[in-house]
């Protein structure tokens, strides 16, 4: 089994320039690695740093120190210091990410926002508008719905329209940020066997999911997030 | 995207007297790639854009463009001949008044038509045809082709000034704060049309603004300046979510949330 992600050392705190240059540590000695059709999911309360450690392996936020390792055009590049360009690269070919909440972009279509991450990568944007369509029927997301921008969309509905542009691309490794938070039961089930289908496909995820039912469906393992506490709050 | 840059800057400066306009600012610019550059007034990022646009010549430094031809040339090492005819063809400068990039008392189409004849098209229908297709696009009327832009609203001047700049196929097209000075449901729908434009069409660009909100929504990575230096550069939004120097955290934290 293939690992694609691959995490070791990683700390992360922010400094606050604003407020005296007051430090605030996050985690430290992050370290684990993901295999291709796992689903690893981070557990602990909140303000361990879950949601930190996906961004970092995004790139979204910067990191202190350690290395965040994936395979990218033949080599192993390290998020944690990768140029933009390169991680613009990495976003549209290795590694995407289902965010808590959409961005939205004023009059762009709820089936455009869902396509725009395969037209981004070549495909036709005819084709990538028909696989859009099939994935947003499967979340229930009623057709009437989808010439319109998600702006003005429920919580619900904005969140399947990220659900399904966050899984409409074949990117190795996928990143899930509480992707069920505000979805009905029926709905929940849905992206459950998503996330199994992918799995079958040899993807790796690495997630959060608060809700008990869901962790229980989908994780292959619990990384415990406290362990990376850093130690009475001091400097790592 | 192509392997090579399209754009290198290198250690370019621009002094005026004692006074700093930008200093020591080098980076390199890839096709298909939008970069935004953003600071406060005076922060010279104005003055950066017109060194790198060959309309302000720096103190030190060079800036070299990669022709179509595959050669890197150096822009204050040419002719102004040849400087004017990137300008007129390969490049695009939106400017921030559209009164400054447009001819007022010329009409619409004769606008957009007129870069095309700078190019050497010669044919009238074929640049009027182009001209119509063009303001199609940026959603102008069909029937405001015959119209000077005096009689244009402030949004539909810059759309007008956008078509006229991207008629010939740039691959490299320069903005000055293009959406400052508009409504605020007209910049909506103006960086919209410009978000769809440069992917279609993948433009590199570089793009001033101080409206951090503008920046997230156009560009791929990000350039803060202030005092002339460069303070911080990466990723757009994570210069935006999680940023690292002192200049750009009270930057991000003084938008007003809506």
């Amino acid at each position: 089994m293939p690992t694609p992600l691959v995490v070791s050392d990683v700390a992360k705190s922010f400094t606050m320039h604003l407020r005296d240059g007051v430090r605030l540590p996050v985690v430290a000695n992050v370290s684990f690695s993901i295999k291709s059709g796992e689903c690893a999911v981070l557990g602990g309360p909140s303000g361990a740093g879950k949601s930190s450690i996906l961004k970092m392996v995004y790139g979204n936020y910067a990191v202190d120190n350690g290395q965040i390792i994936v395979p990218y055009r033949d080599k192993l590049i390290d998020v944690a210091g990768a140029d933009p360009r390169t991680m613009i690269g990495i976003r549209r070919d290795m590694i995407g990410y289902v965010s808590q909440f959409l961005r939205t972009v004023p009059r762009v279509s709820a089936l455009d926002v869902v396509a725009e991450p395969l037209v981004a990568r070549g495909v036709d944007r005819t084709d990538a508008r028909h696989k859009a369509a099939a994935l947003l029927t499967e979340l229930n997301l009623p057709e009437r719905l989808w010439s319109l921008p998600p702006a003005t969309f429920s919580g619900g509905e904005q969140q399947r329209v990220n659900i399904a542009r966050g899984f409409i691309t074949d990117h190795p490794i996928l990143l899930l940020d509480e992707p069920t938070a505000s979805l009905d039961l029926q709905n929940r089930d849905v992206v459950v066997s998503m996330i199994q289908r992918k799995k079958d496909e040899g993807i790796a995820m690495l997630g959060i999911f608060h809700d008990q039912d869901v962790r229980e469906a989908v994780a292959d393992r619990i990384i415990d997030v406290t362990a990376f506490a850093v130690p009475n709050g001091a400097a790592a | 995207m192509s392997d090579m840059p399209l754009l290198r800057v290198n250690a370019v400066s621009k002094f005026y007297g004692s006074r700093i306009g930008c200093q020591n600012v080098s980076f390199e610019l890839w096709p298909g790639e939008v970069l935004a550059v953003v600071g406060e007034s005076g922060s010279g990022k104005t003055t950066l854009l017109d060194c790198l646009a060959t309309r302000l010549a720096p103190s030190t430094g060079s800036v070299e463009y990669r022709m179509r031809d595959g050669q890197f040339r150096d822009l204050y090492r040419m002719s102004e001949a040849e400087r004017r005819f990137l300008m007129r063809t390969d490049w695009g400068f939106v400017h921030q008044n559209p009164a400054d990039g447009l001819r007022m008392t010329v009409s619409a189409g004769a606008n957009v038509g007129e870069r095309l004849m700078a190019v050497g098209d010669r044919h009238y229908g074929n640049i009027r045809a182009a001209a119509a297709d063009w303001l199609g696009r940026v959603e102008i009327a069909a029937d405001r082709i015959d119209d000077q832009p005096r009689a244009f609203s402030g949004g539909m001047r810059q759309r007008l000034q956008i078509a006229r700049n991207l008629v010939t196929n740039p691959r490299l097209v320069f903005m000055d704060e293009p959406t400052g000075g508009l409504d605020v449901s007209v910049q909506a729908r103006l960086l919209d049309l410009l978000r769809g434009l440069v992917s279609d069409l993948g433009l590199a660009a570089i793009v001033v603004t101080h409206d951090l909100a503008v920046a997230r929504l156009l560009s791929h990575r990000m350039m803060v300046m202030k005092d002339g230096r460069i303070v911080e550069t990466g990723l757009t939004d994570r210069v935006l979510d999680d940023p690292q120097a002192p200049y750009t955290q009270l930057l991000v934290s003084s938008i007003l949330q809506v």
